[in-house]
């Protein structure tokens, strides 16, 4: 029970999304009752009638199966199926569209914490901060084993993964604290790996990035990184070895050496700093090694900060 | 048809006494005495897995963590679902009723191959001692679902051994499907069709592809793992170039495919339980027969639905969705097919009928609600919460072990000769339907509510639901467990039963019970259609005073 001493019986909704999926799950309770309540009557009505001690019905002319009947009922059953099918498919693709203008928010997941990292440099632990009413997307990597970052209501989960990059995106209407939860069993202390979203309204989260204490700025860290590990030297505008350049790199097709194109999105950097001879880009030798034991996670999502920094975001570039 | 079961069977007829020692049971080939054999092998599985239950559903009493610590819970829900999952349902029906009635329904002396048959035994007895080793020596905490690289990598415990019991426990799995198979392509009676076969045996038919075809995919998935732990192999540690969605694609090849192995053969066993209950023939039966293989190949297709969520792409997300969608038409087909057969029928409200009508009430709500979560926008709210605990609970428990109970009782006088108490047993079959509603309807609000499966400390908001869930296990308790008790006490004072004490159409019915070691007399041979109701002069269950030899249980 609730702390008012009310059950609960129905979680809040706090965005759009969530409004549409309660809509979507309240019609299939409607879908539901619809195939399932003639089986019921059906049963207890022939249940009834057709009962042993009853000699007063006609048993005569019994049906061993009638074509359009069959018929019937696998259609429309489907086709109502059919109906929730697209509802529910085009309410999924609308999650997986994040809006461009969304804020960024890294998010690394680990045996049993939640860690935060804002684009200002702003680091926090199983508590995130978002301004209310702002599309915002949470890209997300995970240190050890596999975990799902679960906002019950937002209605929106996403594995995290190691060895892959992955993301969702919300926009939280009401200001208040949500839980945050992990849903993919992770080892021992999964049930701990909780913790709050708190959703402000937006002067009061500017307010909040600016009153907490930021480390370097994440593409300026990945900056850093990215000559102190060596990769200026190559990828640099002056470098002696003939690399693949950056800018504007990101969110850009990218041809491949297979003769395949990839979109360069979080994942295709992420991948190519930790397995670079995965998919090499088209008219360049493989020749960069990996960086799979040399960089953290943290520093990780640093370097792909800076190389996104290099596209031409407002206020990011050089 | 009348009743021809004036004569009763000998103690040298009687597939009990035909022999008599110890030892002539653990060399048997009948399959009758194999289905023996399995079952006291799963009643004992089924206690070990239900003491993880128990532990589960304690701790979940209180929202804090304070009867077990973390990693006991974590390793009570590992137990139970491995257990429960690998050496209880898998083989529930299809070792037990499947190894007594297929050779009987068909006509046969014997399966087509009784000692490989008797090798499944061995080969499943020994994969759950293995599993059972390492839970004596510990026991592990990776889930029943053994994910990448929380199993290969982060785990503490017995993984690999646990692992090594599941994998040789496959191997009994793949030689009683192919054993069905192939009795049934060869040794059914003399004018038995394909169409003109029992449902129960199409049912066998379609879990026997399904056991052939998706049981190796799960050993190769699980050598993989035990490879990736001895010698970090790298094929699903991303750490070494390996990929932890691959071993979710290969896992769930064979273990959507195995939630079909559990309810294929109830689907198949409510069959008979309709029209024997409503003495009438199906509705529809060929219609009846391929929504059975239809189930079995799309049960390859939709393994992807239990990745919405995962990083998959989207459009294989929305393709694997579409297909979950269509295994609606199958399953629907048979539910109004099975409300269509008591239409002019003659019912009777007997234990067995009484488990078929619990069936189907707990088969179309587990149905639905897997509709729900087949609904791509809607599973990634509620995937890995309690809605999906309830859900496969409703499918894999409330309809397969209720459709089990009800074959068990409705075969029970065949089996052993006796009758049982009826009013037990449709007390037990009401506090069962009950209990498990109890136990598992909560689950749904709870899921929907936010609570993640495997949690061992809850919100305290959601102490309610969980208490009444919790309320539900005693209730639960009692369906299982009076049925043993008056079964039991059944061998020794019940009514004998005579050959067809329900009245039935099958050919397993025009044998003694219990039957001869080599099933008939006689071979049998079959006219005219399938369940060729009605069958007998009266009504009434033919009871034989006579006194006849009670079945004696060795070894």
């Amino acid at each position: 029970m609730r702390a008012d001493g009310a059950i609960p019986v129905w979680p809040e909704a706090i965005s759009a999304h969530a409004d549409s999926v309660d809509a979507l799950a309240i019609g299939f309770f409607a879908l539901i009752w619809t195939l399932a309540l003639p089986i019921g009557f059906a049963i207890v009505w022939f249940g009834w009638r057709y009962r042993r001690l009853n000699e007063d019905v006609d048993r005569k002319q019994r049906h061993h199966g009638l074509t359009w009947l069959e018929l019937s009922w696998m259609i429309v059953p489907f086709l109502l199926a059919l109906v929730f099918f697209t509802w529910s498919a085009l309410l999924f693709r609308d999650l997986h569209r994040p809006p461009a203008d969304a804020r960024e928010v890294y998010a690394i997941g680990l045996q049993w914490m939640w860690k935060f990292e804002h684009p200002g440099g702003q680091r926090e632990i199983n508590t995130l901060h978002v301004p209310a009413g702002e599309p915002v997307r949470v890209i997300m990597n995970s240190q050890d084993v596999i975990h799902s970052l679960y906002l019950p209501e937002l209605r929106i989960k996403q594995d995290v993964v190691p060895g892959r990059t992955t993301s969702l995106w919300f926009r939280a209407d009401d200001p208040g604290s949500y839980s945050l939860r992990c849903a993919e069993y992770c080892g021992v202390s999964h049930s701990r790996m909780v913790g709050e979203l708190v959703v402000m309204a937006p002067a009061a989260f500017e307010a909040w990035l600016a009153g907490t204490e930021a480390g370097l700025p994440l593409a300026r860290a990945g900056e850093a990184l990215f000559r102190e590990l060596g990769c200026s030297g190559c990828h640099g505008a002056n470098a002696a070895v003939r690399a693949p350049g950056l800018a504007d790199l990101y969110r850009r097709p990218v041809p491949l050496a297979s003769g395949e194109t990839v979109i360069a999105d979080e994942r295709y950097l992420t991948d190519s700093i930790l397995m670079p001879e995965s998919q090499v880009v088209a008219g360049y030798e493989p020749v960069m090694p990996s960086f799979q034991d040399v960089v953290t996670e943290s520093e990780l999502v640093a370097l792909v900060a800076y190389i996104k920094s290099l596209s031409g975001r407002e206020g990011e570039r050089e | 048809m009348t009743d021809p079961s004036q004569e009763r069977p000998s103690r040298s007829e009687n597939f009990w006494t035909a022999r008599e020692t110890a030892l002539s049971w653990f060399l048997t080939t009948d399959h009758k005495r194999v289905a023996v054999l399995y079952a006291l092998t799963l009643i004992a599985t089924f206690a070990l897995g239900s003491v993880g239950a128990a532990i589960v559903r304690l701790e979940l009493i209180t929202p804090a963590g304070d009867l077990v610590s973390a990693e006991a819970y974590n390793r009570a829900f590992t137990l139970h679902g491995i257990v429960m999952v690998f050496f209880f349902l898998v083989p529930l029906i299809p070792a037990t009723l499947g190894n007594f009635l297929l050779p009987l329904m068909l006509g046969a002396k014997d399966l087509a191959f009784p000692r490989l048959n008797l090798a499944s035994w061995y080969v499943f007895v020994i994969g759950a001692g293995l599993a059972v080793a390492a839970i004596a020596m510990g026991g592990l905490e990776t889930g029943w679902t053994f994910y990448t690289p929380l199993s290969s990598v982060y785990a503490d415990g017995y993984v690999t051994l646990a692992i090594l019991g599941v994998f040789v426990s496959g191997f009994a799995s793949i030689f009683t499907g192919i054993n069905f198979i192939v009795t049934t392509h060869t040794l059914r009676a003399p004018g038995m069709g394909w169409f003109q076969m029992p449902l129960f045996v199409w049912g066998m038919y379609a879990t026997s592809l399904v056991m052939v075809l998706a049981t190796p995919v799960l050993a190769v998935t699980l050598l993989l793992v035990i490879a990736e732990r001895a010698f970090g192999i790298g094929v699903f540690d991303p750490a070494i170039g390996g990929d932890p969605l691959l071993f979710q694609h290969l896992f769930w090849f064979y273990s959507h495919p195995a939630v079909y192995i559990m309810i294929l053969p109830a689907l198949g066993v409510m069959s008979e339980l309709v029209t024997a209950g409503s003495h009438n023939r199906i509705f529809g039966y060929r219609f009846v027969a391929f929504s059975s293989i239809a189930i079995a190949v799309l049960s390859f297709l939709v393994w992807g639905h239990h990745m919405f969520t995962s990083g998959q792409s989207m459009y294989g997300g929305i393709v694997f969705s579409f297909l979950s969608f269509l295994v609606a038409v199958p399953s629907a087909v048979k539910a109004y097919n099975w409300a269509a057969t008591l239409y002019k029928g003659r019912i009777t409200l007997n234990t067995p009928f009484l488990y078929a009508l619990s069936f189907i009430g707990l088969f179309v709500f587990g149905g639905l609600t897997g509709l729900v979560l087949a609904s791509i926008a809607v599973d990634v709210h509620v995937h890995d919460t309690y809605f999906v605990v309830a859900h496969f609970h409703y499918i894999m428990v409330g309809a397969a072990v209720t459709a089990f109970m009800g074959g068990l009782h409705f075969w029970w006088p065949k089996i052993t000769g006796r009758l049982f108490n009826e009013s037990l047993g449709r007390f037990s079959a009401v506090m069962l339907f009950l209990g498990f509603n109890l136990t598992f309807f909560p689950q749904f609000v709870l899921g929907y509510l936010g609570m993640p499966r495997r949690y061992h400390e809850y919100d305290p908001d959601l102490q309610i639901w969980n208490v009444l869930s919790s309320a539900g296990v005693p209730m639960l308790a009692v369906g299982y467990g009076l049925p043993l008790l008056y079964l039991g006490w059944s061998l020794k004072i019940g009514e004998k039963a005579g050959r067809n004490p329900w009245n039935a159409a099958g050919l397993e019915w025009t044998t003694t019970s219990p039957p001869p070691e080599h099933n008939f007399p006689e071979p049998p041979e079959w006219e005219g259609p399938a369940y060729p109701y009605p069958v007998g002069e009266t009504e009434e269950p033919q009871v034989q005073e006579e006194a006849q030899p009670k079945p004696e249980r060795e070894a």
